[in-house]
């Protein structure tokens, strides 16, 4: 497995169900799309290093959360960083109950679909999601990426005085939209702070003039 | 599936009836299908008439009230934990009120047919539910209607309009400071000044045997006939008045009438012979009716928890709105609203100065800028708001710096649960750049004043309309003097903040029509603010910069002293002064009905004399640019 590039042709069944659903195009109104808000923990920071060790993600649909439809899942680890279990508190093979990397991968593409996928600093968890899927041999993810940490600079009113900062943390995001920061350093309570963040941000932005989907890409 | 939104969830829900007595099975059962609901601020979550959901909802964050449209009355307000829209479900029939999200909102959707089979399982469900759909909620803020949150099965028409405030239950205290009968006059005294209270009730074996009042003070022991060594029990008032709880407002005023007290009671079973539960008092009353700004004041600086800072301003907008529908003047209006604000914010500072570790180091002021400076703010707005504190030795400063920083986030957190928004320009103390020693503000003001750009103009400007909300005057008037001395150095800085009074755009067009936004959230209504009031605002503190008149912030008193200083304008002046009265006015008016900042007006919805109305005050700001224009050459020297 990994050692040699798969052709498009031998790549598994799940990854062309996933790849098919984009043949599709999407509704372009606002309030149709699904959002998959999705959290990783890892073992470090390296994306070649290091490894993911729990993905959380919710879905928003029509500006609401399912508790039922929420995605948690541990992944076994060959790999152990000591220094980051201070963070998160994920020991390896810990009581919860873990899975293989490439299978944790399928539940995942099942679960995000076409959707349009937002994160906080979204560039570390793709990082991290992509290097897993072509350590597998497979191709990247295909979905739309919304950052919360850059879509929230949009609500900020830029003057001479006041520059916004260049990074937010989610804790300041929590802060300002006062978020109850419980469960803060899991996937899965990281992934609703966001998603609650991320509907407050749309919210406000709503009020903007050209606002759409290609607004906050920009 | 358990995992951990749903043990959130279940945290929540399980705090509040009726979900407080299910077992812990039932509860994660329906935790796992709670639906999630994010809704912004005046949306609908359902209409009149609209089919059943499959959930009813309880209130997680935020507020919801729940509303007859065709009255537009609100019949009842839900806030945190509690519950709404489920009579529908279980008398399986479509919604009779509208929902509507008073606040931004995060709401637990409750599948009903996981919830159906567990409350028939649980007696005390069944019970819990029974009696709300038989009671009717109370509602202390639909002003004219004691309304019903369930309809009634059955009983056709009820007429909603009749007048009930004796059904709405009286709120006592029920934080108790008692002592007992041994206790010396001074002692107890000594407790009532410390607990900020003005009655203390005496108990004998946990027993209510008496009451002291500060009227009981007056009469009998100022008054020497015994002294402050002697035993309460020598002064209390016995034996007392005891009721059962659930009172009502109405039971309660009668009830002290009829036996001549301002205290009542409340026990376990209705007698002096079972331990009190709490004590209800004339006060309390007042408060319960909330139409009197006194009381209210009063109120706010009993608090010592922002939350309730939160709900006493509730009445505050209750009373706004009777005050516009009275017609009261406006100039009046503002002055009780801007000082209940002001009171609000005060007491916000005190409660955040309690959980610093230390008190303040130095003497310091906070500061009120904009509209709240202004004293115009009727509405809930932005909080603006700036901290300056005593100049303090070098190597302090730092120190210093991070002691007040940290208490100004408190305060802007606070100011944030009571219903102020936050800054999004981030002009706030919180900010490093807005909470400074007076001489690190001098040296800015300085700056803005002899560098003037538009974006020094502007924050300037903001710093002409401020007011102290607490702390040091004498700072406050340090920085007044400064600016005004720095001002008359750099005369042409008065000729940038004309120029700057005159970038608002024109409320009408060509052909006096309303000009109305072109695009965005806002398309096709008028912008109240930016193109009718700022003018007016802007051009106010101008001209009263120029006749170096200090320690008046209100623009419509601005105007009215320019009315004085120039006698041979006193007409324009004081058509300036009713045009920001009228326009603050019907802000206020358009924000109370559509609960929200007022600012943003859908032209359609105006009757024709109120849009006469409004183009009256147009001519005002017309002139008043003319002259500023004249006077200021502004057009000669920035071309």
């Amino acid at each position: 497995m990994g050692l040699f590039k798969r052709t498009p042709k031998n790549l598994p069944e799940f990854w062309k169900t996933y790849e098919s659903l984009f043949k599709e195009t999407q509704s372009k109104k606002f309030n149709d799309l699904i959002f998959v808000v999705l959290d990783t923990e890892t073992t470090g920071f390296s994306f070649e290093d290091d490894r993911i060790l729990s993905i959380g993600a919710v879905k928003i649909k029509n500006e609401s959360i399912s508790v039922q439809e929420v995605f948690d899942i541990y992944l076994e680890q060959e790999k152990f960083n000591k220094e980051t279990v201070h963070v998160h508190g994920l020991l390896k093979n810990g009581q919860r109950e873990c899975i293989s990397e490439i299978l944790a991968l399928e539940k995942f593409l099942a679960y995000v679909r076409d959707a349009v996928i937002v994160a906080h600093h979204a560039g570390f968890d793709m990082g991290m999601l992509n290097t897993a899927l072509v350590r597998h041999g497979l191709p990247k993810l295909k979905n739309i990426v919304l950052d919360t940490g850059v879509i929230y600079k949009k609500t900020l009113i830029t003057s001479y005085l006041v520059q916004p900062k260049s990074h937010y943390t989610l804790d300041e995001l929590a802060e300002k939209f006062s978020i109850s920061r419980k469960d803060r350093h899991t996937a899965l309570g990281d992934a609703y702070i966001t998603a609650v963040a991320f509907l407050k941000i749309i919210s406000r932005l709503k009020e903007k003039k050209n606002f759409s989907l290609k607004y906050l890409l920009r | 599936m358990k995992n951990l939104i749903s043990e959130r969830v279940a945290d929540f829900i399980k705090n509040y009836p009726p979900f407080n007595v299910l077992d812990s099975k039932s509860l994660f059962e329906l935790a796992e299908q709670v639906l999630i609901v994010y809704k912004e601020k005046n949306s609908i979550i359902f209409n009149v008439d609209e089919p059943q959901h499959s959930h009813f909802y309880m209130v997680h964050k935020g507020a919801v009230t729940l509303n007859n449209p065709t009255n537009s009355n609100i019949i009842d307000y839900c806030d945190e934990g509690d519950i709404f829209g489920l009579r529908p479900l279980f008398a399986n029939e479509n919604y009779k009120l509208e929902a509507r999200a008073h606040e931004e909102c995060i709401l637990y959707g409750i599948p009903i047919n996981i919830f159906k089979p567990i409350a028939k399982k649980n007696n005390q469900v069944t019970i819990f539910l029974m009696e709300s759909f038989a009671s009717n909620t109370r509602n202390p803020y639909a002003k004219n209607q004691k309304g019903q949150l369930y309809d009634n099965e059955g009983e056709e028409e009820v007429t909603t309009e009749v007048v009930l405030p004796d059904l709405q239950l009286a709120n006592y205290s029920k934080k108790l400071v008692t002592c007992s009968t041994r206790t010396s006059i001074k002692e107890a005294a000594d407790i009532m000044s410390k607990k900020k209270i003005g009655s203390l009730l005496i108990t004998s074996k946990d027993l209510p045997v008496g009451i002291i009042t500060d009227k009981d003070f007056r009469n009998k022991v100022i008054s020497g006939q015994q002294p402050i060594t002697a035993s309460v029990k020598t002064v209390m008032t016995t034996p007392v008045i005891t009721y059962p709880k659930n009172l009502t407002i109405t039971q309660a005023q009668m009830a002290m009438m009829k036996s001549n007290v301002s205290h009542l009671v409340i026990t376990e079973d209705g007698t002096p012979n079972s331990p009190a539960l709490g004590i209800l008092s004339k006060h309390d009353v007042m408060v319960s009716l909330g139409d009197n700004p006194a009381v209210l004041v009063k109120a706010i600086k009993r608090t010592s928890r922002i939350k309730k800072i939160k709900q006493i301003r509730k009445s505050v907008m209750v009373l706004l709105t009777g005050y516009l529908e009275q017609n009261i003047p406006l100039g009046l209006i503002a002055k009780i609203i801007s000082e209940l604000n002001d009171t609000c914010i005060k007491q916000v500072v005190e409660i955040s100065i309690t959980k610093m570790d230390t008190p303040p180091p130095v003497k310091f002021a906070w500061l009120a800028l904009g509209s709240q400076g202004r004293s115009e703010q009727l509405l809930h707005t932005d909080q603006d708001n700036a901290l300056v504190f005593e100049n303090v030795p070098e190597e302090d400063l730092s120190k210093t710096t991070t002691y007040f920083l940290e208490l100004s986030k408190h305060i802007t957190k606070g100011l944030n649960s009571i219903g102020y928004e936050y800054c999004p320009a981030d002009m706030m103390a919180s900010n490093p750049k807005w909470c400074l020693s007076l001489e690190e503000w001098k040296n800015k003001l300085s700056y803005w004043i002899g560098n003037p750009g538009p974006n020094e103009v502007l924050m300037s400007s903001i710093f002409f309309d401020y007011s102290l909300a607490f702390g040091e005057r004498s700072l406050l008037d340090n920085m007044s003097d400064h600016i005004f001395r720095t001002v008359k150095n750099y005369p042409i800085f008065l000729v940038h903040l004309a120029n700057g009074a005159l970038q608002s755009p024109s409320p009408t067009g060509f052909f006096r029509q309303f000009v109305v936004e072109q695009d965005g959230q806002h398309k096709d209504s008028f912008d109240l603010k930016r193109r009718a009031l700022r003018p007016l605002v802007d051009a106010a503190r101008v001209l009263i910069l120029s006749h170096s008149v200090k320690a008046i912030s209100n623009t419509w008193e601005r105007y009215e002293k320019l009315a004085e200083l120039e006698p041979n304008n006193k007409e324009l002046y004081l058509a300036c002064s009713y045009a920001t009265k009228a326009l603050v006015k019907f802000r206020t008016r358009q924000g109370l009905a559509n609960h929200d900042s007022g600012r943003f007006i859908q032209l359609d919805q105006l009757s024709k004399q109120e849009k006469m109305k409004l183009k009256r005050t147009f001519k005002a700001i017309k002139e008043i640019q003319e002259l500023i224009t004249l006077r200021f050459k502004v057009t000669n020297i920035l071309g």
